[in-house]
């Protein structure tokens, strides 16, 4: 990031090249995905910033360039130099163009000042036609029960450029299909075009070597190192960069049509790195989780673990209704008479656990209860192994934003036995419980007894909601929308993909009506409002909005 | 009178040549070298000084020399591209990957002369700073893998190799490494991954060009082996001498593989330019002609993968007279000098200088399919066009050597190859395979169409005989029995 940072800040050389008659400036350089260097402007930037879609296959903006799928073919010119090595100039003053006889692919040739690229020629076309041919002519054509059917690079690419019928008369060279590459990953051999980016991702990106190709010529195959799986943390990336349908996701395939599913913005939660994701949603049910570039936190990857950790928002047993003093009950009545007991609680006779899966909002708004109550607080810390690339050790997606909003104690977790000491003593008679199963963090279900009254939202059913006084069902991140400030201080917007589940309410929804029985005063009541409101409130948050954030969010100091 | 110019094997195929070193030795042997360890300083005019490297190098572009491997490049400035200031260490490889279908010209020097490849080598690693080298042999030549590493431990015993060369203070160390049975590996940046330990994917250029970025990423020299041997020779004889050897931009000797439908096939080292391809087939000091009755018919100049030569084909080709003056004359094939530019000046190549030679009694469409099959089977996989399009160029030959084809199958066998060449492919396989298939279907295209005619009609008899015999019964109107050409699985793979 810092070299990113420092690359754009110093002042770049930069010419003219023109793209199909529209000349444009374009850098010289611009830094490499892998190493922050910079490294030579090639023709595909340069047709990027004139806003031309050269088509491509194997090429991947965040991997290095391997030229092999012959896609981007291109034609070009550049400037004649006559016998002085001095540009030769035609009649009009313009330079004259030395036209290059053979074609470059675009993705690995550099630009030179005054290049002229041509990529809507007659000679351009019919490359692009051949190339296309010769991919499918080995290809089965079983688009009908692909799962890339929709949003395949085989079949855009043969809408734009490809011809309406085939020539080829030979029998098709038959690979293996439904071959399991992983735990995870399924291959069909006949589908692959061989573009290689999996390989270079697994190779390049997560450093494993375990994917490589075998045979040769048209009979070559993808493979997994004999005897071995392809299994690491990543490989599900590998089915978002495949082109077309072989690599496919063990896990969606064969569930649902692409083009039914709903796209929503959001941020996975898995950990405290906080990838973007795109939830795509249908009727209510996810289907699947796919990583949404944000190059300031996960570049266009994601885990396996957080990609797949999306099942339990689908759950049976999701509480999905009020529960007052375990008999059925209504969102008023039950806010109504929690608050009316919270306002009459003693000072310092109130806990609250924020758990920091909870949003910013969320904890902004417990935050409120707490300094109304003076209670003791905290969250609860939730470490793991980390790794070099995505996973961070913190599990939690928001203690950051816990520990900013002040619920956090310090270290996290460290006012949990403390609490316990206080119920024990009887000194803290009302628990707030936000997203925590206490009773596997040092109070026991026995010591829930004891207190006057306990509060819990959750999601799941556990221990903690078992006892609980009130019960009120929260969300899913899937199913609201907020913020969460990852463990680098990136805060990022996501919003719903799928409704709630039975009576269930986004917490800072009934936060906020709790906060205006208890307090009476009335905050805002739509997120925006909300967000802003925190921003103007939290020196951490200072200087952001709502809208300021965009789909990639914002960093604060930490 | 036409005749051989023995430089190179000179001594290989004399009487009681051995290839061990005292032999080499007892016929000057590394004599070069130790002249080229000890070469001092030299001033020039200007002040300017030249070290022995230098001198050596410019002596070899002086010369001439055109690559021996297949594209005839210059090596004074395959050399000079060598990027010499990057402080990595140079490398340079000998390309033994010979595997020209038709070209069998360096096994004769690895066989039989073993040490003249050593001092070749050795010379042309002084002449470039190189202290690693490597002999990349193909995987198939155990024998001369085995004969080379016997050749280096000779060397080494005398201190040609290794630390301190005779006393120079040159150290140099030359490793072979044995293919596993690839053709892309001769292609320079495919032999390079392969040496790394990789598939031999050839390298894109840019950015991956040897000279700059080569094995492990540090600047390279690939020589074909018989080019590292003319080196030793352009060293012995002073650069004007050796390019007085040939015609001008074509100079030295070169050893022809020939083969095919000629007396005496063999290899012949000849003075480049200085005789015609028809000598080559029918005077007696080379192809002693073709077989008692048989007539012409097509010539693969240099190796399969270079574009065929019809029997009576003429090109027009600029000769420069004595005057300086260029005038164009129409040669027949069989005038056509064989040398790089003559031959390139007729639209094909004189490659690796394998010349295969078809009479009257061939099949050329079996011939083709032959080819095709080859490169198909070669074929690396790396890119698209080449990929599929060698395999697709071989189905269709197959099916039309197999009773199959359709008319219209020389059509679409060019507009398969078409789709290949010209850049398309990040090597020049994309040529090899395709340039075959264009040449021979385009002059020979009369045989092809018949050839799928034939099959066609073959097929519309038979699919009348089953109709009629099939005929339904008054009253059935039974769809009529298709012909169902018989699958051609297996034939190809």
């Amino acid at each position: 990031m810092s070299q990113t940072e420092k690359n754009a800040s110093a002042p770049v050389e930069t010419f003219s090249v023109s793209v199909d008659g529209r000349t444009i400036s374009v850098p010289r350089t611009m830094p490499d995905p892998q190493t922050g260097k910079p490294v030579a402007t090639t023709m595909i930037q340069a047709c990027a910033l004139a806003k031309v879609d050269v088509p491509h296959y194997c090429y991947h903006p965040k991997l290095p360039v391997a030229g092999n799928c012959r896609m981007c073919l291109v034609e070009f010119g550049t400037p004649a130099l006559g016998p002085d090595r001095k540009p030769v100039i035609n009649a009009d003053g313009t330079p004259k163009i030395a036209k290059s006889p053979r074609p470059a692919i675009a993705c690995a040739t550099p630009v030179s000042p005054g290049m002229e690229i041509y990529t809507d020629t007659p000679g351009v076309k019919q490359m692009r036609e051949g190339v296309l041919e010769f991919l499918l002519i080995n290809h089965p054509l079983d688009c009908p029960i692909c799962d890339q059917a929709g949003e395949c690079k085989l079949q855009e690419y043969s809408i734009d450029y490809g011809q309406s019928q085939s020539r080829f008369v030979e029998d098709k060279v038959r690979k293996p299909k439904a071959v399991e590459l992983g735990p995870r990953i399924m291959l069909d051999d006949e589908r692959c075009i061989l573009c290689t980016r999996c390989i270079r991702f697994t190779r390049d990106v997560v450093g494993d070597d375990k994917i490589g190709i075998i045979q040769r010529g048209s009979h070559s195959t993808i493979a997994a190192y004999p005897g071995t799986q392809f299994d690491n943390n990543y490989t599900l990336n590998t089915v978002d960069i495949c082109p077309v349908g072989a690599l496919t996701s063990k896990d969606f395939r064969f569930k649902m049509r692409v083009w039914f599913l709903k796209e929503s913005k959001s941020v996975c939660t898995s950990c405290a790195t906080g990838c973007n994701v795109t939830i795509g949603s249908r009727e209510g049910t996810i289907y699947r989780y796919e990583p949404r570039q944000n190059d300031a936190v996960n570049s266009c990857w994601m885990c396996d673990y957080g990609r797949l950790n999306y099942k339990w928002i689908g759950r049976p047993d999701r509480l999905t209704h009020v529960r007052n003093q375990g008999q059925g009950g209504t969102w008023a009545t039950a806010l109504h008479e929690i608050a009316e007991r919270v306002r009459r609680a003693p000072a310092g006779s109130v806990a609250v656990v924020a758990s920091a899966r909870q949003t910013n909002e969320e904890l902004f708004l417990l935050s409120k209860l707490a300094k109304r109550t003076g209670a003791l607080t905290d969250s609860v810390p939730r470490l793991g192994e980390a790794d070099r690339l995505l996973v961070a050790a913190d599990k939690n997606p928001n203690g950051q934003g816990a520990r900013l909003l002040g619920l956090a104690a310090d270290p996290m977790g460290s006012n949990l036995p403390r609490m316990a000491d206080g119920i024990r003593r009887g000194t803290i008679k009302t628990l707030i419980v936000f997203g925590e199963d206490v009773t596997r963090h040092g109070i026991p279900a026995e010591l829930l007894g004891k207190l006057e009254l306990l509060v819990v939202s959750d999601i799941l059913p556990n221990a903690t909601t078992a006892a609980a006084h009130y019960l009120l069902p929260g969300c899913a991140p899937a199913e609201k929308r907020g913020t969460f400030t990852s463990g680098k201080g990136r805060v990022q917007r996501f919003f719903k993909a799928v409704e709630p589940k039975g009576e269930a309410r986004p917490e800072w929804e009934f936060l906020h009506d709790l906060i205006y029985n208890v307090t009476g005063q009335n905050g805002f009541v739509n997120m925006e409002g909300l967000f802003n409101q925190m921003a103007a409130e939290i020196p951490a948050f200072q200087g952001l909005s709502w809208a300021g954030l965009g789909d990639t969010g914002a960093s604060v100091p930490i | 009178m036409p005749q051989e110019y023995k430089l190179v094997l000179k001594h290989a195929d004399a009487p009681g040549y051995t290839r061990d070193l005292d032999c080499y030795l007892r016929h000057g042997g590394y004599e070069i070298l130790r002249k080229v360890l000890t070469l001092p300083t030299r001033e020039l005019a200007d002040g300017k000084k030249l070290t022995a490297a230098e001198q050596l190098r410019e002596e070899v572009k002086l010369s001439g020399l055109r690559g021996r491997g297949g594209a005839g490049f210059s090596c004074g400035l395959k050399w000079s591209f060598v990027d010499r200031r990057s402080g990595k260490p140079i490398y340079l490889i000998c390309n033994a990957d010979e595997s020209e279908p038709g070209t069998f010209k360096d096994r004769q020097i690895i066989h039989k002369d073993p040490h003249q490849l050593l001092e070749g080598m050795i010379i042309s690693c002084f002449a470039n700073d190189v202290h690693l080298a490597y002999i990349y042999i193909r995987g198939e030549f155990t024998e001369g893998a085995r004969i080379l590493n016997q050749a280096l431990q000779e060397a080494r015993a005398r201190n040609f190799l290794g630390q301190n060369i005779l006393g120079s203070g040159y150290d140099l160390e030359i490793h072979v490494h044995r293919g596993a049975g690839a053709y892309i590996c001769g292609e320079e940046t495919g032999l390079i991954e392969s040496l790394e330990g990789k598939r031999p994917y050839p390298r894109i250029k840019p950015p991956y060009f040897p000279a700059v970025l080569g094995l492990w990423m540090c600047p390279t020299i690939v020589n074909n082996v018989e080019t590292l041997c003319q080196v030793r020779h352009i060293v012995a004889m002073g650069a004007s001498e050796y390019a007085r050897l040939g015609t001008p931009n074509n100079t030295g000797t070169r050893i022809v593989s020939l083969s095919g439908h000629v007396r005496k096939p063999g290899y012949y080292e000849i003075e480049v330019g200085k005789v015609t391809l028809g000598e080559l087939i029918h005077d007696p000091a080379f192809g002693g002609g073709l077989r008692e009755g048989r007539r012409l018919k097509a010539i693969i100049p240099g190796g399969s993968s270079a574009k065929v030569l019809k029997a009576g084909e003429k090109f027009k080709l600029k000769r420069r007279g004595p005057d300086g003056k260029e005038t164009e004359t129409e040669v027949d094939v069989l005038d056509l000098p064989y040398d790089f530019d003559s031959l390139m000046a007729a639209g094909t190549m004189s490659g690796s200088s394998a010349i295969i030679v078809m009479d009257d009694s061939t099949d050329l469409v079996a011939a083709l399919a032959n080819i095709s099959e080859f490169y198909a089977h070669e074929s690396c996989g790396q890119c698209t066009p080449c990929r599929e399009g060698s395999l697709w160029m071989s189905k269709a030959l197959q099916r039309l050597t197999h009773g199959q084809g359709r008319a219209q199958d020389a059509d679409y066998l060019l507009k398969i190859a078409d789709n290949i060449p010209g850049g398309r492919t990040i090597c020049a396989f994309g040529e090899a395979c395709s340039w075959p298939v264009q040449s021979f279907v385009a002059k020979f295209k009369d045989e092809f169409v018949a050839r799928g005619a034939a099959d066609e009609a073959r097929a519309a008899q038979a699919a009348t005989a089953a109709a009629a015999a099939a005929a339904p019964e008054p009253g059935h109107g039974g769809p009529a029995v298709q012909p169902q050409a018989a699958p051609l699985a297996g034939a190809v793979h």
